[in-house]
């Protein structure tokens, strides 16, 4: 297991280092030269672009600012922003943890309501509450999450006035409500989806019915031989979907004026602030990778058949 | 047994019904919208709520929501359409050549797809409209390169269980080129999953198109994109909340339409996933 550990973790270097060249040639290399852009509509003058693409190293070649990018990043330096020159890490550290909430605040309320209406509609399949789950479950895979939290937004702010219409509150819990249900229910929809799958699948293994013939009560038949073998197969597609739980933070963010990673990275994206975006997406992409570390570690908790040779 | 094979088929006839609806939308708009979605501004009559003159009300430049939202189908459509195909032929291209030729191709090309699933869709394409900048083409080629990689993978994997079947071999013992029979003997035995994915990918890049235009990276105002639409309701939820309500509703619609119909055709051109369900 250990040695499984630091194999996992050495696999996530050369990630790591193959998304940042991606996202570096990416924002870098395609035609739209931040100089250039900087302006906006009323074009700098060339003297002034010059000037530019000097303070910011943009006339140094690719691979020399790739290799400063990259042996920055190393040492925690992610640049200066163009316009405020700002350091890029201090600009993204204190929205961190207002996005980690958000997220697994989401992650929570899908959790704690997904998987226990796949698990009943796999258990009841046909009956009422399954067909309203699955009809529920492909419309909350299919709605526009930032319109559900406009029409929430109207409903409980505008009309009932009960809760605050955006903001970060100084990080109060009842500003929290209504972004993190927003973020929620989409993945709460794939997750009772894929539960129900899942349920239903390791419902017609021989071991089920085995322990079924044999008199085993059938609420520990559910516990120990449902359950148990469903988390598997649900934690695999789960962790790959939680991919875009994290992107739509981005747009969520963004809807609630939530001063999180999401909402600064379509602000430099506006402002064509290529040091920030990289950042932000940097940050993102390396939070998702490090979901996904934790997703495979935790199987060998789960289902100890699985060897880690 | 007829009436159980319907009921079987619920999501393939109403996902059919939907799509079809929203295409005729599209295409017959100057036939159906009532006022022209940009010309027809009349600060006379704006921010009215729904009624007999307008039947989804109008926004604050005086412009007819209905109107607005049935011109709206054609941008989403055509955004879901043409960046899927792309996506698709990228994904078939890339997947039919690593799975055929394997070797140190298949290692990059799979090395690659891995990259692309490990970022969030919406990510990548935030960072491919953040080079190019706003506008409806930098939409079609943005999402067109993001979603490529279900599509390559499922054609690799099919290749792979496909090659060493018989019709292949027979066709390279009668000497086709590669390329022909990876074109003309493989793909088109391995075109349903492929369409599989490419509806419901068709869904995923219209909900795409519609966040990027609701952050103010797509579609740019007056074009009627509903996203944008969404963008202005929020602004004005206070004053015009009706327009936040249809333009969203198109795209649930449209979206639950195709997702249906993906399963749907799931169920059909993959008889395995039935028999789990």
């Amino acid at each position: 297991m250990l040695a499984y550990t630091i194999r996992r973790l050495l696999q996530f270097i050369p990630t790591i280092i193959a998304i940042t060249l991606l996202v570096f040639l990416l924002l870098n290399v395609l035609p739209g030269n931040a100089a250039l852009m900087a302006g906006g509509k009323q074009r700098l003058s060339q003297e002034a672009q010059e000037r530019l693409i000097e303070k910011w190293g943009l006339d140094q070649p690719l691979h020399v600012r790739y290799w400063n990018y990259v042996s920055g990043l190393v040492t925690g330096e992610m640049g200066k922003s163009y316009f405020t020159r700002e350091d890029v890490g201090d600009m993204l550290a204190p929205r961190l943890w207002p996005t980690f909430k958000l997220a697994l605040s989401a992650l929570l309320i899908a959790c704690i309501l997904g998987i226990p209406l796949g698990f009943y509609s796999a258990m009841h399949q046909g009956s009422w509450v399954d067909s309203l789950t699955m009809v529920g479950a492909v419309s909350g895979v299919s709605m526009p999450q930032f319109w559900l939290g406009l029409l929430l937004m109207y409903l409980f702010s505008v009309k009932l006035g009960v809760l605050p219409t955006f903001g970060y509150g100084d990080g109060k819990v009842i500003n929290l409500i209504l972004p993190a249900f927003t973020l929620g229910v989409g993945y709460m929809a794939l997750l009772a989806r894929t539960t129900r799958a899942a349920v239903v699948e390791v419902l017609t293994q021989d071991y089920v019915r085995t322990a079924r013939a044999k008199g085993l009560r059938p609420l520990l038949v559910n516990r120990k031989h449902v359950f148990r073998n469903t988390l598997v197969l649900l934690l695999t597609s789960a962790g790959l979907q939680f991919g875009s739980l994290i992107g739509e933070t981005v747009v969520v963010e963004t809807l609630f004026s939530w001063p999180g990673i999401g909402s600064l990275l379509v602000n430099s994206i506006f402002y064509r602030d290529i040091p920030v975006t990289q950042g932000c997406i940097v940050v993102i992409i390396s939070a998702f990778l490090l979901i996904n570390l934790i997703v495979d570690l935790l199987y060998a908790v789960i289902d100890p058949r699985i060897k880690y040779s | 047994m007829l009436a159980k094979k319907l009921r079987r088929r619920t999501n393939l006839v109403a996902g059919t019904l939907i799509v079809v609806f929203m295409v005729l939308l599209a295409v017959c708009a100057p036939l159906l919208a009532p006022y022209h979605p940009i010309d027809d501004a009349d600060l006379m009559v704006s921010e009215e709520p729904p009624g007999v003159e307008h039947w989804f009300g109008t926004d604050s430049q005086g412009r007819d929501v209905l109107s607005r939202v049935i011109y709206g189908a054609r941008i989403s459509l055509s955004v879901g359409l043409i960046s899927q195909a792309m996506n698709s032929i990228i994904g078939i291209i890339l997947g039919l050549t690593a799975g055929y030729f394997g070797r140190w191709w298949d290692d990059m090309v799979m090395g690659l797809t891995n990259i692309m699933l490990s970022i969030p869709s919406v990510v990548f394409a935030l960072a491919i409209m953040a080079v190019l900048g706003p506008g409806l083409i930098n939409v079609f080629i943005a999402l067109g390169l993001t979603n490529w990689s279900y599509t390559c993978r499922i054609t690799r994997s099919q290749v792979l269980f496909t090659r060493d079947l018989n019709y292949v071999k027979a066709a390279e013992a009668i000497g086709l080129s590669r390329a022909r029979i990876m074109f003309t003997q493989i793909l088109p035995n391995i075109v349903g999953p492929i369409l599989v994915i490419a509806t419901l990918g068709v869904a995923g890049a219209i909900l795409m198109e519609a966040a990027l235009s609701f952050l103010g990276l797509g579609t740019q105002p007056p074009t009627p994109s509903w996203g944008g639409m969404l963008a202005k309701a929020r602004e004005q939820l206070f004053i015009t909340p009706w327009i936040s309500i249809f333009p969203g509703l198109a795209i649930f619609v449209t979206v639950l339409g195709l997702n249906l119909l993906g399963d749907g055709l799931r169920d059909i051109l993959d008889p395995h996933s039935m028999s789990k369900q």
